[in-house]
């Protein structure tokens, strides 16, 4: 701390409190409503504190129907290979193409970078019928590379490695060359774990991407094999005229946020700590 | 940058895995509903019919077409504003305590992992006139509170919902960006007698542009394109028209009403219109940016 | 328990009868929830039954996403056999001549027992062509109907109306007796324009409202409608009426007894069964006595199966058996009683009857006499017209423009019905 000043900071706990109540109030409502009755949410004012189904509904929820698991098992695996899949796709082929955007000069550059960043501006929800019969053309639906790859082209990774790679000074490009480094060998022992931070940040941002489709896998797949959390939400909400059960829907809700809260969790000291460390 | 690899060939092998990717599952799809959009077709492709600039013109003879772009403006506007200055605030409020800034940042982050439809589906209860806690709180301090008529209302609540799953995303981005400002220039403005306040303006501002040039075309590109699941799950772009953006409008149009030909000339005017607002955004004020 | 066995059983044989090689089909569905366990329950029965074909039940999202789906399916040649499609869907999918396999031509051409006659006309009707030919099978419809607070009711001393003009004057006692609002509707323009102008006998869209051709036009701006329109309008600004949002959102007013009357989907039922606190009734959706003497019947809403073209011949036999298997009286009633959608069958509402199940549920039959109290006309068989998924939401639109105040009914119903015509326009030139 610079200077004392235990007014402005005692504003600065406020204003931080009052940011994560109404950061969480949402996530406060889907917790409180798992612990009721399926019809607490619809009659009178939503209840704002706990009732006593939370063991029911949890239960319902955890075990299935038949006190079976391995659903749920099978769907928080698909969630995890779908999510992990587009992560290290994306973060691996945005590394390379922002590299050589950055740090090399050759015809087409502009518009090598012009065509993958267009990709920013059509997402797939709005291309779903074309790029569904690609997939189909390609024999690729029912499969986790049908589920992945149309997802891994975007450009905000690149986007992103692009502005961290340009502010890299090019002292240390020049030093490299001067002591022979080629460029495979600058891009390994120096641009990765200078980029180690952006990684860890794309980690998140991509992991949650990925956990968080829908409508994709639920256009491409016709085979319950390749089930993820959040379409199982999806199928609880998707009932006509008011018999939602809510109670279930949010119990679902919370165990689907449950990995990606923990990935941005865990992810965040590494991220920031990268950061400062980088600036030292 | 000024000094660069000479290799020739390298930079194309590393480009290749993208653009690859790119061309397959976005060009080769998107160049097909760039042909759409000069069709009309009805939604099984069993007969098409060439209309040339039909689907276009019909577009831009509709007032509604003109008004989910103000819609649109105004909806990505406050998206992007409220998002950014609201994570700022906090984020600056989190750098100045900085012993428990992690805790605060552990609390504030995880709404950026709730997928965007539950997002819209939890505000939607939050706000619903007759049973939300919200809704009921603002009625009882005498706010007429009825998104489902309102325009404003709805409007106002889809910004919100909107702008709560990217905050705490802005927040992470400025609050990093913030920790990575060295502390002696900060100690150096103080002893030179300048207060928190001028050396937030004349010296975190500035050292942050990076940060904030990169979160705002995130944010716009967010708010234009990654919104529509939350209008839906909200207020299905009504009442009348009042939260209908451009983009909910082409998923509407194509995707739901299968209108093929119409939702495709809406795509390609929105790729001509995203493309325009990019190349001005890095051609003018990237160039003002402090790196 | 006995049921739940038989389940377990059920998939069991299921699996095993797939080792012999028996025809798959896919059956491409919409039900979440309590319903979608029962579809996949129901295709598990089918399956044990018989040893020659397997129904695969795929959840493909909302409707809307289930109809895309199929769509981009066919497209890629890669669709189901059997595919559940809204209602709003009806007209796309009659009009795509060359994709879809009408269901009394399947049934002729895989010599499978099937007499239309045996079937609901109020509920078959919505999904036949012109000549009475059923082009897909009914799975789950609804047709709206009045639910009503009989605390509130009983309190402010009113008894259930019948007629509109009772409605109002209902409405308006139990607001004078301190309830906040007198009623809601879910689905404006399903209930308030579609149903009203079907219950009066009123043409909706030229042409039977859609089914004698292409080139029909909407019709909802007669005097008539507009009145009726006005007159809600008239409501919503005294709180008689409060309007709650597009979709059954308006249900929360109900349940939380804020409006003692709501208008919504037969269907909706368990809704209500689960979420009132209160004892509830169901009532026959009002009509204007002074418009008609009978009311006709209302039409219905949900979804239909169903088949595509460019499947095997075996895999159509598959598709048939299973349509037989789905129309039969018991597997219709168990479904009818389960999920509360409308049986589709005379026989299956007489099994059911029979079973007592009405007698122990009172209200879930009103849906039915409403339906079947009269013999449907054109204009109360149901709509046939294209890009109705978009021609609802501009009726949202201006209706919601009516409700906050800022049109009239005639305006708005004009400006509706020119902004739809142009799109009856368009989906006349694509499909011609």
């Amino acid at each position: 701390m610079i200077e004392h000043r235990p007014g402005l900071t005692f504003v600065s706990h406020l204003i931080l409190w009052l940011g994560i109540v109404v950061v969480a109030l949402p996530v406060w409502v889907a917790l409180v409503a798992s612990t009721h009755p399926a019809n607490a949410f619809a009659a009178g004012a939503v209840p704002l504190w706990f009732g006593d189904q939370a063991l029911a509904n949890w239960q319902q929820v955890l075990l299935g129907k038949d006190g079976d698991m391995s659903q749920l098992l099978r769907m928080t695996l698909n969630s995890l290979v779908m999510a992990l899949g587009i992560t290290f796709g994306k973060i691996a082929i945005s590394l390379l193409s922002a590299y050589a955007i950055v740090f090399f000069r050759f015809p087409f550059r502009g518009a090598a970078f012009w065509m993958i960043f267009f990709t920013l501006m059509l997402p797939v929800e709005v291309r779903i019928v074309p790029t569904y019969q690609v997939v189909a053309n390609l024999d690729l639906l029912n499969s986790y590379t049908g589920l992945t790859l149309p997802l891994i082209a975007s450009a905000t990774a690149t986007f992103l490695f692009r502005q961290c790679f340009m502010s890299i000074p090019s002292e240390l490009v020049e030093a490299a060359r001067i002591d022979g480094a080629g460029p495979l060998r600058f891009f390994c022992d120096i641009l990765l774990p200078m980029s180690r931070t952006q990684i860890a940040a794309l980690f998140v941002i991509l992991f949650i991407y990925g956990w968080n489709q829908y409508l994709w896998p639920l256009i491409v797949t016709t085979d319950d094999a390749y089930y993820t959390l959040v379409m199982s939400i999806k199928r609880l909400l998707s009932v006509d005229n008011g018999e939602i059960e809510w109670n279930q829907v949010m119990v679902t809700t919370l165990l689907a946020m449950l990995p990606p809260v923990l990935v941005v969790i865990s992810m965040q000291k590494l991220f920031v700590k990268g950061l400062v460390d980088a600036e030292k | 940058m000024s000094v660069y690899f000479p290799q020739k060939w390298l930079p194309y092998g590393l480009l290749l895995p993208q653009l690859l990717v790119t061309a397959v599952f976005f060009l080769w799809p998107a160049g097909q509903a760039v042909e759409q959009a000069f069709y009309q077709e009805d939604a099984f492709g069993l007969s098409r019919d060439f209309v040339g600039l039909d689907n276009f013109i019909a577009l831009f003879q509709s007032a509604e077409y003109f008004a989910a772009l103000g819609t649109t403006l105004v909806f990505s506007v406050s998206v992007a504003g409220l998002g950014l200055v609201l994570a700022l605030l906090l984020a600056v409020m989190a750098d100045r305590v900085l012993r428990a800034a992690m805790v605060y940042q552990t609390l504030l982050i995880w709404p950026y992992a709730v997928a965007p439809a539950l997002a819209g589906v939890l505000w939607w209860v939050l706000f619903d006139p007759s049973i939300g806690p919200l809704a009921l709180a603002l009625q009882t301090l005498g706010v007429d509170w009825n998104h489902y008529l309102n325009g404003d209302q709805a409007m106002l609540l889809v910004v919100i919902a909107a702008t709560w799953k990217q905050i705490s995303y802005n927040f992470l981005f400025f609050l990093a960006g913030l920790q990575a400002i060295p502390r002696s220039l900060i100690e150096a403005a103080a002893i030179d007698g300048a207060g928190p306040a001028k050396r937030f303006f004349d010296i975190v501002l500035p050292l942050l542009s990076p940060t904030t040039f990169f979160l705002l075309v995130v944010n716009v590109v967010y708010a234009f394109f990654d919104t529509f699941a939350v209008i839906d799950a909200t207020t299905q772009g009504g009442p009348g028209q009042s939260t209908t953006t451009m983009v909910y409008k082409v998923y509407k149009d194509g995707f739901v009403g299968l209108d093929l030909g119409s939702s495709a000339a809406q795509s390609v005017v929105l790729m001509v219109v995203v493309g325009l607002m990019t190349i001005i955004q890095f051609r003018y004020i990237e160039r003002k940016v402090q790196y | 328990m006995g049921k739940f066995a038989l389940v377990s059983l059920a998939v069991g044989l299921a699996t095993s009868s797939s080792v012999m090689a028996a025809t798959q089909i896919e059956w491409w569905h919409a039900m979440g929830g309590a319903n979608g366990e029962k579809v996949d329950e129901i295709a598990a029965t089918f399956n044990a039954a018989q040893d020659d074909y397997e129904v695969k039940p795929v959840f493909k999202g909302n409707y809307t996403e289930t109809m895309t789906s199929a769509i981009a399916a066919f497209r890629a040649k890669q669709q189901p056999a059997l595919v559940q499609v809204f209602e709003v869907g009806t007209a796309s999918m009659m009009a795509a001549e060359g994709a879809i396999y009408p269901v009394y031509q399947l049934m002729q051409d895989t010599d499978q027992a099937f007499d239309q006659d045996d079937y609901l006309s109020a509920v078959t009707g919505y999904y036949t062509d012109n000549n009475g030919n059923m082009l897909s099978l009914p799975f789950n419809s609804s047709t709206p109907v009045l639910y009503y607070n009989k605390e509130q009711f009983e309190q402010a001393g009113v008894s259930v109306p019948r007629t509109w003009q009772e409605l109002g004057d209902v409405a308006q006692t139990l607001v004078e007796n301190g309830v906040e609002c007198g009623f809601t509707t879910a689905w404006q323009s399903w209930i308030q324009l579609e149903n009203f102008s079907a219950r009066h006998d009123l043409p909706f869209a030229s042409k039977a409202n859609g089914f004698a051709g292409l080139d029909t036009e909407l019709q909802f701006n007669s005097p008539a409608q507009v009145a009726h329109i006005e007159q809600m309008r008239a409501w919503q600004q005294d709180g008689v009426f409060s309007y709650g949002g597009r979709r059954s959102d308006s249900a929360s007013k109900f349940y939380s007894q804020e409006c003692a009357m709501h208008m919504e989907s037969s269907a909706g039922y368990a809704g209500v069964k689960r979420n009132a606190d209160f004892d509830f009734g169901v009532a026959q959706l009002p009509y204007n006595d002074e418009l008609i003497d009978t009311p006709q019947n209302t039409i219905i809403g949900g979804a239909s199966l169903w088949v595509l073209q460019g499947k095997s011949e075996a895999e159509y036999e598959a598709v048939a058996a299973f349509l037989s298997f789905l129309s039969q009286a018991d597997v219709q009633a168990d479904w009818h009683q389960f999920s509360g959608y409308l049986p589709i069958t005379e026989a299956a509402y007489e099994l059911t009857a029979e079973q007592g199940f009405y007698e122990a549920n009172p209200g879930t039959d009103v849906a039915v006499k409403q339906m079947t109290a009269v013999t449907p006309t054109e204009h109360s068989k149901g709509l046939r017209l294209g890009n109705f998924v978009q021609i609802r939401d501009i009726i949202n639109e201006e209706l919601e423009a009516v409700w906050a105040g800022d049109k009239t009914a005639q305006v708005a119903l004009d400006a509706a019905v020119e902004r739809g015509n142009a799109l009856l326009r368009k989906f006349e030139k694509a499909n011609d």
